[in-house]
């Protein structure tokens, strides 16, 4: 059977990783190269590649970057930030990327999920939401958690998997940074929603957060989390260890 | 040299990088001299089963995959590559594919129980129906491997080396004398992954 997923996320700006800081055992914590190869060798199922920067300028170096990364990744990549057109997935795949993300993007222009799914299947195609409860409903940010876009967030899910996403990533504003643990009701509403794979994102502080994720929502494909990882707060090893002995479906290695 | 066949399908960026990560020396290539003069090859293959098939035969690569089959030469299909191994696949209508092994390929829903998510996506475990074939000489049984895939080998039975449970019996690679195929990808899957190139690969 299908295993649990455990994703660590690499924020870069500007070539570097955010966040990256104070991590034991490499040489330069906030090259993504290294971090990157460090989680593909280390127990990591997939990794996530954002580029928060997203400017123009950043753009080449972007590229340059992820190719790097690429280059020493054996484990599935996803790409997301900035993700506006068919043509950038078709940069980014052509880097190396075997997923591509895709959030504010795709919230302006709902058919880039319908274009870029028929020309790369769905399997390719990730559509992120960052999501925040208000007035009593769950609601869609779009740019980085900073604008109302007014939409409900399942119905959006459920609009954005019709359309052909083939993998939703939950980032919940409301618990993400908290380190209290994952968003289990607006997971579990979500799970309710739609059949693809989904990924929790947002509140993980340590190894029981994903113990509870996995047995409280068994609907939930993957737990995804950066600075937890990259501080070296949690190894992936032993979190791995004790999901199985929770007698939770993991990879160990 | 290891020959990865250039048919206008998927990115080979991941395939290569892997091959030139365990130390083999390959190359990308639609040129069928090249196919003809290396030592092994690789059919790859993502998207759908009808579309790879038309490219492939409108290259006319499929013609110098078959007959270098035929003369011996290690081939290797991954994923899609794998699946145009076989007779016929009914992913969007009825396809041919290169023949070379018996069988089928089917779609998993309807395979499978009602309630598990199609692709098989994710992490799942080998299990090694023949024993330790050579292709698997550098792992063991119960590794796990990466998976994306929503159509499946069927009516194959001989030549399964591995499947992996997903509600079902899935096949998971297949070989007959010296043709091979992986459902899942190698080239992301890890260390155990890169093990099984390096096996086909003779290192």
């Amino acid at each position: 059977m299908i295993t649990k997923r455990i994703i660590p996320c690499l924020d870069v700006k500007d070539g570097r990783v955010v966040k990256g800081t104070n991590f034991l055992g490499l040489a330069d914590v906030s090259s993504p190269v290294e971090l990157a190869k460090y989680y593909s060798d280390g127990g990591a199922d997939e990794l996530v590649f954002y580029d928060i920067t997203a400017s123009a300028e950043g753009r080449r170096l972007f590229t340059d970057t992820l190719t790097e990364v690429a280059s020493g990744v054996f484990i599935p990549l996803t790409v997301g930030g900035a993700i506006n057109t068919v043509d950038d997935f078709d940069r980014v795949l052509k880097c190396g990327a075997d997923k591509v993300s895709v959030n504010s993007g795709a919230i302006k222009d709902p058919d880039l999920i319908l274009d870029a799914a028929k020309k790369y299947g769905s399997q390719c195609v990730v559509l992120s939401v960052d999501v925040k409860r208000l007035n009593g409903e769950f609601r869609v940010f779009a740019r980085g958690g900073r604008d109302d876009t007014g939409m409900e967030a399942v119905a959006w899910i459920k609009k954005g998997v019709a359309l052909g996403a083939g993998e939703i990533v939950l980032n919940s504003i409301d618990t993400d940074g908290t380190k209290d643990g994952f968003d289990l009701d607006m997971l579990r509403a979500v799970c309710d929603a739609v059949s693809v794979p989904v990924v929790a994102s947002g509140g993980a502080g340590g190894i029981g957060d994903f113990v509870t994720l996995f047995k409280e929502v068994p609907g939930v494909d993957a737990g995804l989390a950066a600075s937890i990882f990259h501080f070296g707060e949690v190894e992936i090893r032993a979190l791995k260890r004790e999901l199985a002995a929770n007698g939770i479906n993991v990879r160990l290695i | 040299m290891v020959a990865i066949v250039d048919y206008g399908v998927g990115n080979l960026f991941s395939l290569r990088s892997s091959l030139s990560s365990i130390g083999a020396d390959a190359v990308i290539t639609g040129d069928p001299e090249k196919l003809r003069t290396c030592d092994r090859i690789i059919l790859p293959g993502v998207g759908a089963f009808g579309d790879a098939a038309l490219k492939l035969r409108q290259s006319s690569l499929d013609e110098v995959v078959r007959t270098e089959a035929a003369r011996g030469k290690p081939l290797l299909g991954i994923c899609l590559g794998m699946q145009l191994l076989f007779e016929k696949s009914y992913e969007f209508g009825e396809h041919e594919g290169l023949g070379l092994l018996k069988g089928e390929i089917v779609p998993i829903k309807g395979a499978v129980p009602e309630g598990l998510k199609v692709p098989h996506m994710g992490w799942n475990f080998l299990r090694f129906t023949n024993g330790q074939h050579p292709l698997f000489r550098h792992i063991n049984e119960f590794d796990a491997v990466y998976f994306v895939h929503s159509y499946y080998a069927s009516g194959c039975d001989s030549s399964v080396i591995a499947t992996a449970e997903y509600g079902a019996d899935l096949t998971a690679a297949v070989s007959s004398e010296n043709i091979a195929g992986c459902q899942f990808h190698p080239e992301k899957s890890g260390f155990v992954g890169l093990s099984i190139l390096r096996a086909f690969c003779g290192l």
